[in-house]
């Protein structure tokens, strides 16, 4: 059950995510926009927060904003209490590798590496584990997302809504506190939009992450724990 | 494995084709980097060793005697001179040969030293008649800084040694005054013509040698060219070669004498042999300079294919630094396979071709071979690999950096590149 609020957070909670006031212009010269006109966003661990609204309305850039792949013109981004909107490039890639994972629209899985190396990527990166636990875990992600006879498969012999699960347990694999996804079932099938969205809540709200979506789908949005609706920029 | 060098291997595995391009640049510029390198580096040691063999590591000749330093240009106590630019005189030959030797024998570096007496003669045959220069030489100190021993194609040295009227001939005089080894001939000197027997012939395969000189017995050669005591110079070996310069200037100054070192004394040829060394070295690097080329198109190409691979690389928590060193390190495994393989062609090419047989006979001139000469040496190797490794690298850099600079932000929504 969802339910649409203007504020989130009650005060003395810890939260995975605040930014208050972005502004974001997108192109150059005459083409310029103002994408977003001043969003202020709170996000609190073990929550699935879904971000809904018309295509342009500026969602996806403020997912990427908030996942630090891109940095805003105006405001702030606070992630685990840290400010991170003006930080430096390294700071910011840091802070991804540690705090959040991804799932985008078309899975991006890596096609040249099966989806147990796929799962592991972000792992190897951080570097917290050995290979064999690294191995392990991932197993363990697969085996979660229903794919645990798949592991050695490459991302090319995998059907669309499979990569996205091996998407999923990629995003999961470093116990991250912040999952964002962009339209993760834009992308599938009713059955596997159900399933892909069943394993992101559940996995994350078992290791208490928080999960902020962008979708136009309304059953999903539904299943949310908060829905932020968004228009011309600004959260409404 | 790293990471990065993991994912590199993937990416490079993923465009064997286009990769096959660079490798195949990167082998062949390597590998006949090095076949040219050994070659000319052969061909200049043999030419070394030919005129080490026949001239020896330095020559003594002239006496040095010093003149005024300056000269007074404008009368007496004038206060203006004219600085003179050498203050040394030569005097031509050795006087005292004997005391020379026994004061070279003193050098730590000399392993030997003889006097030779040189003169112009005519030589006359049934044949034909010809201007030759006469070289008067103690038989048993001149093997010792020469390479005569060797050089004798026909007859003997001991036939020459015991015979006061013996001669050691080059192959091509006596070829042109169809001469062989016992048949007599006259030679003609300062209004005297005596009959001499050719006991040896000899080929350096320097033509002007083998064509224009003659050995005697330094006795006979005295008698001949009318010079009781002095000797034309001191043929000296040495035992370090490379040492030359410095031990000539030593004995320029202890002995009063000029001493020419052998690098002195072919430095033209010399010259010629290292500027055909960095020209045929610069010539095969065009294949170094075409496999950067195809890697610097193969990178950008992976670059352009895989941007959304580096969006996703960035999303994790990859460094731009790690996806520049993901490109580097595909030019890098590209590079070490090359030049592994292209050392291993290289040096297989070098030993063929030294098989080979050079036409026409081979070369005579500067020195006489019939095959290719080739000397691998290990810095061949590092040579060839440190251009192709600058090449390459450089090449790669371009490509490497720009897929570094993407922004993952606007690879994901599509405005990158």
């Amino acid at each position: 059950m969802s339910a649409v609020v203007s504020s989130v957070v009650p005060s003395g909670e810890k939260l995975a995510l605040r930014c208050t006031g972005l502004h974001r212009y997108l192109g150059q010269g005459e083409g310029r926009v103002h994408v977003l006109r001043g969003v202020s966003f709170e996000a609190q661990p073990g929550q699935v927060y879904a971000i809904v609204g018309p295509s342009g309305c500026g969602k996806s850039t403020l997912l990427y904003l908030l996942g630090l792949l891109d940095q805003p013109d105006a405001g702030e981004i606070a992630i685990d209490g840290q400010l991170m909107s003006n930080s430096e490039d390294s700071v910011r890639t840091a802070a991804r590798g540690l705090h959040i994972g991804f799932v985008f629209q078309f899975h991006f899985l890596m096609l040249e590496f099966s989806a147990l190396e796929n799962v592991m990527m972000p792992m190897r990166k951080l570097g917290k584990l050995s290979p064999a636990a690294m191995a392990e875990r991932a197993h363990g992600l697969l085996a979660s997302v229903g794919l645990g006879e798949k592991t050695h498969r490459l991302g090319t012999q995998l059907s669309g809504g499979e990569q996205q699960r091996v998407a999923v347990a990629r995003a999961l694999a470093n116990q991250p506190a912040i999952i964002l996804a962009d339209e993760p079932t834009g992308n599938l099938d009713v059955k596997n939009s159900a399933m892909v969205f069943d394993l992101l809540t559940r996995l994350a709200k078992e290791n208490g992450q928080a999960v902020i979506l962008v979708t136009h789908n309304p059953e999903i949005a539904n299943r949310c724990d908060l829905v932020r609706p968004m228009r011309d920029g600004l959260f409404v | 494995m790293s990471p990065n060098l993991h994912i590199a291997f993937r990416f490079l595995t993923a465009k064997k084709r286009a990769m096959l391009m660079s490798l195949s640049c990167i082998i062949l510029g390597v590998g006949l980097f090095i076949v040219t390198q050994a070659a000319t580096t052969g061909f200049e040691g043999f030419f070394i060793r030919t005129i080490l063999g026949t001239d020896g590591a330095m020559r003594i000749q002239d006496k040095l005697q010093a003149t005024q330093g300056s000269m007074a240009a404008g009368g007496y106590n004038s206060g203006f001179e004219i600085e003179q630019k050498e203050n040394l005189k030569y005097i031509e030959g050795i006087e005292e040969p004997g005391r020379l030797l026994a004061a070279l024998s003193e050098f730590e570096n000399v392993s030997g030293a003889s006097a030779v007496l040189r003169g112009s003669v005519v030589i006359r045959s049934s044949f034909q008649n010809q201007s030759i220069q006469v070289f008067g030489i103690d038989l048993a100190a001149h093997v010792k800084v020469s390479d005569l021993g060797n050089q004798i194609v026909d007859g003997s040295l001991t036939s020459f040694r015991d015979s006061p009227s013996g001669a050691i001939l080059g192959r091509e005089m006596a070829n042109r005054l169809h001469l062989n080894v016992d048949d007599s001939f006259q030679l003609e000197a300062l209004g005297q013509v005596r009959r001499y027997r050719v006991s040896a012939i000899y080929e350096t395969g320097v033509s002007d040698i083998d064509r224009l000189r003659l050995y005697l017995n330094m006795i006979e050669a005295r008698s001949l060219l009318k010079e009781p005591i002095k000797a034309t110079f001191l043929q000296i070996n040495l035992a370090n070669k490379d040492r030359a310069p410095e031990d000539a200037a030593h004995m320029q100054q202890v002995l009063g004498y000029s001493a020419e070192p052998w690098q002195q004394r072919e430095k033209s040829w010399l010259s010629a042999f290292s500027a055909l060394r960095i020209t045929s070295g610069i010539t095969v690097s065009v294949f170094t300079l075409i496999a950067g080329l195809a890697m610097f198109n193969t990178l950008a190409m992976i670059v352009l294919e895989k941007t959304k691979d580096i969006a996703i690389l960035r999303s994790m928590g990859y460094e731009r630094a790690d996806i520049t060193r993901i490109f580097l390190w595909q030019a890098g495994i590209v590079l070490v396979i090359g030049i592994v393989i292209g050392g291993a062609f290289g040096a297989g090419a070098s030993y063929a071709i030294s098989r080979v047989p050079l036409p026409h006979g081979g070369i005579t001139g500067i020195f006489a071979t019939k095959y290719f000469i080739v000397d691998l040496r290990y810095w061949h190797i590092v040579q060839a690999a440190i251009t192709a490794i600058f090449t390459v690298m450089i090449a790669s850099l371009v490509p490497a950096r720009r897929a570094a600079r993407l922004e993952p932000g606007d690879i994901v929504r599509g405005t990158a590149l």
